[in-house]
């Protein structure tokens, strides 16, 4: 991978780190992931203010649950195929039926983890978390971004799923963005097509817009990092504007943007859809994190051709 | 007995054996007329209820979200009938709530909820949260400087879960001294016996190894209970675990020890038999 930007995960270590200086009710717990994760960053800045419960996720949660009653700012890292499982009853009774202040740093999700293979994977937690009641879940794109988020999600009253990769991305913003819960950010407009993603697929739909524009093809492209809230206005925008949307992520077809994205056009404004993401299957280990995307129906061809055939649907 | 939340003092053990006899009619009335709740695991714990909520929590009915408060946490959510009883006998809400439980207006929820219900600490309800949430409860008051005690029932069969272990450990590990959790050591569960579903002992010798401060007593005990109490105050660098063994359905001489007892509603007759025999001590 080529230098210059940071991995998803340092970004938010860092970022974690420097907002811990400044909110002293900010409290960081892990489960024995930190030098994973990079929590670690915090935890060296401010000991007294870390907390590593060991290898045990549910425990992880329903101590940060306790912390949050008392008024603390409890933020979890952990694998995110093992918060979102594994811990998932203790989000689900504790953290949202609860509506307790808990935020969810969910890293490794995706297929970033692509050493450790598909039990490591996590394809599935965008669409488990966004049918919490209450929860409000935030995938961003690049290092930039996780930086604005991290205030953000720490002066939100009630609970916060924030998903992270291990890896990263080149940069899309290349200055901080001003990001807001329920907000969709226009990245570029064009009249043809319009591409909704979140998260590391950014970038890809970014390129596919690129290639798209010299065949002479318009592509709108949002970036959805609030997955919930779902900033419906803006979607509804670009479904009567470009009367095609392609939805792309790096998470199962189902449930995830895609299928809230769906859910929002098919009843308000009903367009053609094409969702790219992992095809309702697990994937397999891969030498590195692109080419484990690209062999699972995430490359910017793929994105290219849903483009495509979305607008091949509306002419039809 | 309606009068007792008016008075703010402390009661002596006359006193307090009829009031969780008290709190065990309520339940029952509740659970006869909603035909729904839990009365066996509810009469097991009705002395510890008692003891905690009458004389040994510092809290204020008046103030329920007063900061420096003890902290409840009822890890067995499904003795939420005899909880209810004691919020309300204590005076967080009209007793008169206590017979609109479940329906759909009413504030008392199945299980304990703390965004409904006056003076509920934590949503309970799932098995297996008390002990973690506590330990958070514990090591964020330390942090803040606050000597509340974070108190936590726990059922037996609860302990079968493996997250009741993963807190034992955290809790010990941060030396929770402010945490105090009980166990409702009545050995009926749901499908039967806690000893042949899934035998738990050595349980002193599993809490022990867990580095927790234990203390065995009869939960039926009133001065048992609150001698365990103080003594677990002065423990301040290690959780305790109070082992109560007790009785489940104790106090209705039909429902004892019996685990068809664990969520079932009395009948008219069975209300009546035991209402007589819970009346007798009172």
């Amino acid at each position: 991978m080529s230098m210059g930007y940071l991995s998803q995960r340092e970004a938010f270590g860092r970022a974690l780190k420097e907002y811990g200086a400044e909110n002293r009710d900010v409290v960081v717990l892990d489960a024995d992931t930190s030098s994973s994760t990079l929590s670690k960053f915090f935890a060296d800045a401010f000991p007294d203010r870390f907390f590593n419960v060991g290898i045990a996720e549910p425990c992880l949660v329903d101590v940060a649950v306790g912390m949050a009653l008392a008024g603390f700012v409890p933020v979890i890292n952990a694998f995110s195929a093992l918060v979102s499982l594994r811990a998932l009853e203790q989000i689900r009774t504790c953290v949202s039926y609860a509506n307790t202040n808990v935020k969810i740093a969910s890293s490794y999700a995706g297929l970033s983890d692509y050493k450790d293979g598909p039990t490591h994977h996590s394809i599935m937690d965008i669409g488990i978390m966004r049918m919490l009641p209450g929860m409000t879940v935030i995938v961003p794109a690049d290092e930039l971004e996780i930086k604005a988020w991290v205030p953000v999600i720490a002066q939100h009253k009630g609970p916060v799923y924030f998903r992270l990769s291990r890896d990263g991305t080149p940069v899309v913003h290349e200055k901080e963005p001003v990001v807001e819960i329920g907000k969709g950010l226009k990245l570029r407009s064009g009249k043809d097509v319009g591409v909704i993603t979140a998260g590391t697929m950014t970038y890809r739909c970014l390129k596919a817009a690129q290639e798209l524009t010299e065949e002479g093809i318009a592509v709108t492209v949002i970036e959805m990092p609030s997955i919930k809230p779902l900033d419906t206005a803006l979607i509804l925008d670009t479904a009567r504007e470009t009367g095609a949307v392609v939805t792309v992520e790096e998470h199962s077809i189902l449930g995830g943007l895609g299928g809230a994205v769906a859910e929002v056009v098919t009843l308000h404004h009903p367009v053609p859809i094409e969702r790219v993401g992992i095809q309702d299957t697990f994937a397999r280990t891969g030498p590195d994190p692109d080419s484990l995307m690209d062999a699972f129906g995430l490359s910017v061809s793929d994105i290219v051709r849903a483009c495509k055939e979305a607008i091949g649907k509306k002419e039809q | 007995m309606n009068n007792l939340k008016e008075k703010d003092s402390k009661f002596d053990a006359v006193t307090l054996n009829k009031l969780a006899n008290q709190l065990r009619l309520d339940s029952l009335e509740m659970i006869y007329r909603r035909q729904a709740g839990h009365p066996g695991g509810s009469f097991s714990a009705a002395e510890i209820v008692t003891c905690l909520f009458f004389h040994c929590m510092n809290i204020d009915p008046n103030n329920p979200a007063w900061d420096e408060r003890d902290r409840f946490i009822l890890s067995k959510g499904h003795a939420s009938a005899l909880l209810y009883a004691a919020l309300a006998r204590k005076g967080y809400f009209p007793l008169a709530d206590l017979q609109n439980w479940g329906d759909l207006d009413c504030h008392l929820q199945g299980h304990p909820d703390i965004l409904k219900t006056p003076g509920v600490d934590m949503t309970s309800g799932i098995l297996g949260h008390g002990i973690a949430i506590g330990a958070g409860l514990c090591i964020a008051a330390r942090a803040q400087g606050k000597n509340y005690t974070v108190y936590t029932l726990l059922g037996d069969g609860e302990c079968q879960a493996g997250i009741i272990w993963e807190g034992a450990m955290l809790a010990s590990k941060y030396q929770c001294g402010n945490l105090i959790a009980i166990l409702d050591y009545n050995d009926v569960q749901l499908d039967g016996f806690v000893h042949e579903i899934m035998p738990m002992e050595p349980l002193i010798d599993k809490w022990n190894a867990f580095n927790c401060n234990v203390i065995e007593i009869d939960g039926h005990n009133v001065s048992e209970i609150i001698g365990a109490v103080e003594a677990a105050k002065m423990v301040e660098d290690k959780p305790t675990i109070i082992i109560a063994h007790t009785i489940k359905g104790k106090g209705v001489s039909f429902m004892e020890n019996k685990s068809e007892w664990h969520g079932k509603a009395p009948n008219k007759q069975e209300w009546e038999l035991a209402q007589e025999e819970l009346g007798r001590m009172i």
